[in-house]
């Protein structure tokens, strides 16, 4: 088993490789799109922009070698965050439109408040819970509403209610995990999620 | 190290066991302040940083003597979630500003210290409560939201270390200023603290050090008490 994290150059990826290793994985960090044929996993995490994130994404081959592994190898995808938002199809952040991986249908846009009379506070920073809308194995073993890391301003809008796994409320109810086939998004970071984030890390693990 | 009133320093042990014991405690996140930094001239210690961010699996935040562009970068890279920035800021505001736009808003934390004078005016003081600056925390608050931080970390030194209870006044009156996060910090003595400054103060969080070094309470029962009493809190 060896876990891929994908470094595309944009955010720090030595706690997610530590919390993998945690749950007694082999990870390895690799900027070059040859070595995902070296994986049994790949992770695609994130922190930053949108179009920023695409466009050394596909600069470096990574959008090719991501598509061939997990569409022809069937080798599960775990995204992370702004990892989570690349797998979908859009993303309008900062006024442009931008394309992403396309494996999830859906668009990325900027939480908004639904919720009426509440203070509202964007980026959504903190400790937020998760409701189960299916079971899957990505979360399996976790207790009912279980509480995970998030630190977001745009948020995953599913095409399809089948692909989410569970949402969250902060302003509006939100897709906190999708997933379709082997691909799978937590907005979250399991990294930074304690006792929870290893279950989910651990799942991801268990799909081969 | 702890301290009453930002003075008669008290260790409390080293800092890697106590971060493990802090990781099986529940505690939300973590942060670290360099105290003595900004006064010694020091940069932060990132070795240490890589050590704690190993074993810390919850957000951590780092502060202490953080002075440039670069520094904010090597603690990023060294493990650090987010940077807290206090005296520098006075100096050099544009480093709130450019680290927002580098890095990112959600990375940079303001953190402000605060004196109230025996006429019951505050001031920002800066170097570890050292140093005044003439400035009044709401309009420093103001500034500093608008310079791009992502989060303010609010501590009034003169509660700080007492377990008297925070500073409801003055976290309220950042509050009801801001709309980024404020974390309330100095003073918190019992549950009760926490849940003032959460709902009368409108804190997004409390940060908390005495409560836990000093007394039998803990961060759990801590979040049980405000969960009986209607906070929204982490469960697990």
């Amino acid at each position: 088993m060896s876990v891929l994290i994908i470094d595309y150059g944009m955010c720090n990826l030595g706690s997610v490789k530590r919390a993998f290793e945690e749950c007694g994985a082999s990870a390895f960090i690799s900027d070059n799109p040859r070595d995902a044929e070296k994986a049994s996993h790949l992770v695609l995490p994130g922190v930053g922009a949108f179009g920023d994130a695409m466009r050394n994404i596909v600069s470096a081959g990574w959008d090719v070698a991501i598509k061939k592994n997990v569409q022809e190898q069937n080798i599960p995808l775990l995204g992370i965050c702004l990892g989570m938002q690349l797998l979908a199809e859009k993303g309008f952040e900062g006024g442009g439109e931008h394309q992403g991986l396309g494996l999830i249908p859906g668009e990325v846009i900027k939480i908004y408040n639904q919720t009426p009379a509440t203070t509202f506070r964007v980026p959504h920073i903190g400790w937020n819970e998760i409701l189960k809308k299916q079971d899957h194995p990505l979360l399996n073993k976790l207790e009912a509403n279980t509480d995970f890391y998030f630190v977001h301003s745009y948020f995953f809008q599913a095409s399809n209610s089948a692909d989410v796994l569970s949402t969250t409320h902060y302003g509006l109810d939100f897709p906190s995990v999708v997933g379709r086939d082997k691909v799978m998004g937590v907005q979250f970071h399991p990294e930074k999620s304690s006792r929870a984030g290893f279950q989910i890390l651990r799942n991801f693990l268990n799909f081969n | 190290m702890k301290g009453i009133g930002f003075n008669s320093w008290r260790r409390v042990g080293s800092l890697l066991p106590a971060i493990k014991v802090y990781n099986t405690r529940q505690v939300d996140e973590l942060i670290i302040v360099d105290i003595t930094a900004s006064a010694d001239e020091r940069e932060p210690d990132y070795e240490v940083i890589d050590e704690i961010a190993d074993e810390c699996f919850v957000p951590l935040t780092v502060g202490g003597g953080v002075k440039s562009i670069e520094h904010i970068k090597k603690l990023l890279r060294a493990g650090a979630d987010k940077v807290a920035i206090n005296s520098s800021c006075f100096s050099n505001p544009e480093l709130v500003s450019r680290g927002a736009d580098l890095f990112g808003t959600q990375c940079i934390v303001v953190s402000i210290d605060v004196v109230k004078h025996a006429d019951g005016r505050y001031e920002c003081y800066k170097n570890s409560g050292k140093i005044p600056t003439g400035k009044n925390p709401i309009d420093w608050a103001r500034e500093m939201e608008l310079r791009g931080a992502g989060e303010l970390l609010i501590t009034s030194i003169h509660n700080d270390g007492t377990m008297k209870g925070y500073d409801i006044d003055l976290i309220k009156s950042i509050t009801d200023t801001v709309g980024i996060p404020v974390i309330a910090s100095g003073g918190a003595g019992k549950y009760e603290d926490m849940y003032q400054a959460l709902t009368t103060a409108h804190a997004s969080a409390v940060a908390a050090a005495s409560i836990f070094h000093f007394t039998e309470q803990t961060p759990l029962e801590a979040k049980h008490y405000l969960r009986t009493k209607g906070v929204l809190v982490r469960k697990n």
